[in-house]
């Protein structure tokens, strides 16, 4: 006969327990390494933007351009330069991106759609250098030049279309699985009601998808603005920019602003005022980009709640 | 009804609608415009394609695999990717190393192990913003932390480059692609059914026992999917690497062993794609920038292939 089992019984050999905790424990602290990678990020931008902040003269925070190596910090430059060149780049992006995800979702047979998609996503994963090279030996020469009669290829414009060309594939990609995301039914009533194709894709399939399209302009904007490799290769600024908001200007971002001091003939270690410079524009893009995606988040659990 | 002026003659518009006139200009107009932002799209592809393709193709048949071999240098008859492939394959080991293995456990924590708190949802914010965080900023991250850190470990390398190095510039990338990781393979793991779990705890199996041989399994095609985009996000990555000082010049590898070339001077493919389109010499600009484009493109093209095939090959739907 058996004795009864007691509940000490079924809590297993020590040693599994042990290895159980152990385990848990491992990942546990590769969760953790998140926080601390947020922590680092705010912690270095943050100490070396106050240095400079609290180092450098202050009248050459308003200065007429931005030139780190002559000690003219005008901040307004470079952000400048980023409003203007992400404005026009989703000007490029968001009737592309959108009208292609519309088609590619309501439009196209699904042969084609199943063929396009991947495209698409293509698009979407070829490195921002190539975008870059692009912009300033193709689109430099044949559109800002050719097309628009600017007398130098490398401008801002020129930039700016490269990386609306870089958004549009996510834009597009977005946007179409909120489309898709539409439920067939309310597309139905809407043809039950004797309304057309493109009256209901207009007036019923596009308003549902709303918050999910807001939420994919909103992605591009951010990415759009926080892009280096395509206004550091083609907005012309080297070393430094005129305050300008005339996009056929050379002019420089965010980005391309620390993109430039970090790859000066001198490294950025050599000038200390110029290498602090740096994270305090890196400041300013971390939480540029952190609240738009912030937002959009909020755009993305909207239509996660909706159907 | 019919009295009122201006009124909507319903019944005329529903005999109308039955019997005919099914092509309505308007509907056809809103559809070609589309068509044509999609082809517009597709077109910006094709053109840079062509663009690459026919400047590459000279130093392709000139040279053929010789591009693809030889190194560095500073005359465009004899300069090639070798170099920069190198580099780029370093630091994706480096990114393998150290970003597989942390954003698995992330994963795995997330998703099995996690209590539905307010913790938790933190930690899920958090890593959702640093995949929205642009690369550059990582770029200052490391310029600031990993480069120093490297350097003072003892793998700096020599004064000069005081840690600029490939290890640096690895542990940089993977805390660039740190969150892909965690959410592809979140995603892998929360598409394992409960049923699964509750199958093997139910037979007293502890949660490591149950992640390791049942839950892991299943999920490995997805997180393996997700690793190798990863990769090939950290592969096509230029910016971050300028910021903590990869050599966009030519520089002198010589016939260096490992640890030399990791904790030397290093350059990577897309920083070789950009210095080569800076340069005054058209060769360099209108050839063999292409030409290591079309290098760059064919490896990414390969790993996403084999992210697809992993994908359709190996996964289950449950």
């Amino acid at each position: 006969m058996s004795s009864p089992v007691r509940s000490i019984d079924l809590r297993g050999e020590p040693a599994r327990l042990r290895r159980e905790l152990r385990m848990k424990r491992l990942f546990l602290a590769a969760a953790v390494v998140s926080i601390a990678i947020s922590i680092a990020i705010v912690a270095s931008l943050a100490g070396n933007a106050l240095r400079f902040f609290t180092d450098v003269d202050k009248a050459s925070l308003l200065d007429v351009g931005w030139f780190p190596r002559r000690s003219r910090f005008d901040l307004l430059t470079p952000i400048a330069g980023t409003l203007v060149m992400a404005a026009i780049a989703m000007l490029v992006a968001t009737p592309l991106g959108l009208g292609a995800a519309i088609y590619l979702s309501e439009y196209a047979r699904p042969r084609v759609r199943r063929l396009l998609k991947p495209v698409i996503e293509i698009l979407a994963g070829i490195p921002s250098v190539v975008v870059g090279f692009f912009a300033l030996l193709w689109i430099g020469p044949n559109i800002v030049v050719e097309l628009l009669n600017s007398p130098k290829p490398a401008t801002i414009l020129t930039a700016s279309i490269g990386v609306g060309i870089l958004v549009t594939p996510l834009v597009a990609s977005v946007s179409e699985d909120a489309l898709r995301a539409v439920p067939q039914s309310l597309r139905e009533a809407s043809y039950g009601l004797g309304a057309k194709k493109s009256t209901t894709v207009r007036t019923v399939v596009v308003p549902a998808a709303v918050s999910g399209i807001m939420a994919s302009l909103i992605l591009g904007l951010s990415r759009a603005i926080g892009e280096t490799m395509v206004t550091f290769m083609a907005a012309g600024a080297v070393g430094g920019a005129l305050r300008t908001w005339n996009p056929l200007d050379s002019g420089t971002t965010l980005t391309a602003a620390i993109a430039s001091v970090a790859t000066g003939s001198d490294q950025v270690a050599g000038e200390a005022l110029a290498f602090d410079g740096v994270f305090a524009l890196g400041i300013t893009l971390f939480f540029i980009t952190l609240v738009l995606n912030w937002v959009s988040d909020r755009f993305v659990r909207r239509v996660r709640e909706k159907y | 009804m019919a009295a009122r002026t201006g009124a909507v003659d319903t019944a005329a518009i529903v005999r109308q609608s039955i019997e005919g006139r099914r092509f309505s200009p308007g509907g056809a107009a809103f559809e070609a415009g589309l068509l044509l932002m999609l082809l517009v799209s597709l077109g910006v592809l094709v053109t840079l394609l062509a663009d690459v393709i026919t400047g590459a193709l000279p130093v392709f048949r000139d040279r053929g695999i010789d591009f693809v071999t030889s190194g560095i240098s500073l005359d465009s008859s004899t300069a090639g990717v070798w170099t920069g492939l190198l580099g780029s394959v370093g630091i994706s080991v480096i990114v393998a190393i150290v970003a597989f293995p942390l954003g698995l456990g992330a994963a795995v924590y997330l998703e099995e192990y996690a209590p539905d708190t307010s913790v938790t949802r933190f930690i899920q914010t958090n890593i959702r913003n640093l995949a929205g965080v642009p690369s550059i900023v990582y770029g200052l991250l490391g310029l600031a932390v990993f480069v120093r850190l490297v350097d003072l470990i003892g793998l700096g390398g020599s004064d000069s480059v005081g840690g600029r190095n490939l290890v640096a510039a690895g542990i940089t990338l993977a805390v660039l692609v740190l969150p892909i990781v965690i959410i592809t393979a979140s995603e892998a793991l929360r598409a394992v059914p409960d049923t699964i779990r509750e199958a093997g705890l139910g037979v007293g199996a502890t949660r490591w026992e149950v992640v390791r041989h049942h839950v892991l399994p299943s999920a490995a095609p997805g997180v393996l999917t997700g690793t190798v985009l990863a990769l090939a996000r950290a592969f096509g990555e230029t910016a971050p690497l300028l910021v903590i000082g990869v050599a966009t010049g030519f520089f002198s590898a010589g016939s260096a062993g490992v640890f030399e070339r990791l904790t030397g001077s290093y350059t990577a493919l897309p920083v070789v794609v950009l210095s080569w389109s800076r340069q005054a010499d058209p060769v360099f600009k209108e050839n063999l920038a292409p030409a290591a484009i079309l290098v760059l493109l064919v490896v990414l093209f390969a790993a996403n292939t084999a992210a697809v095939i992993l994908r359709n090959k190996y996964d289950r739907k449950w």
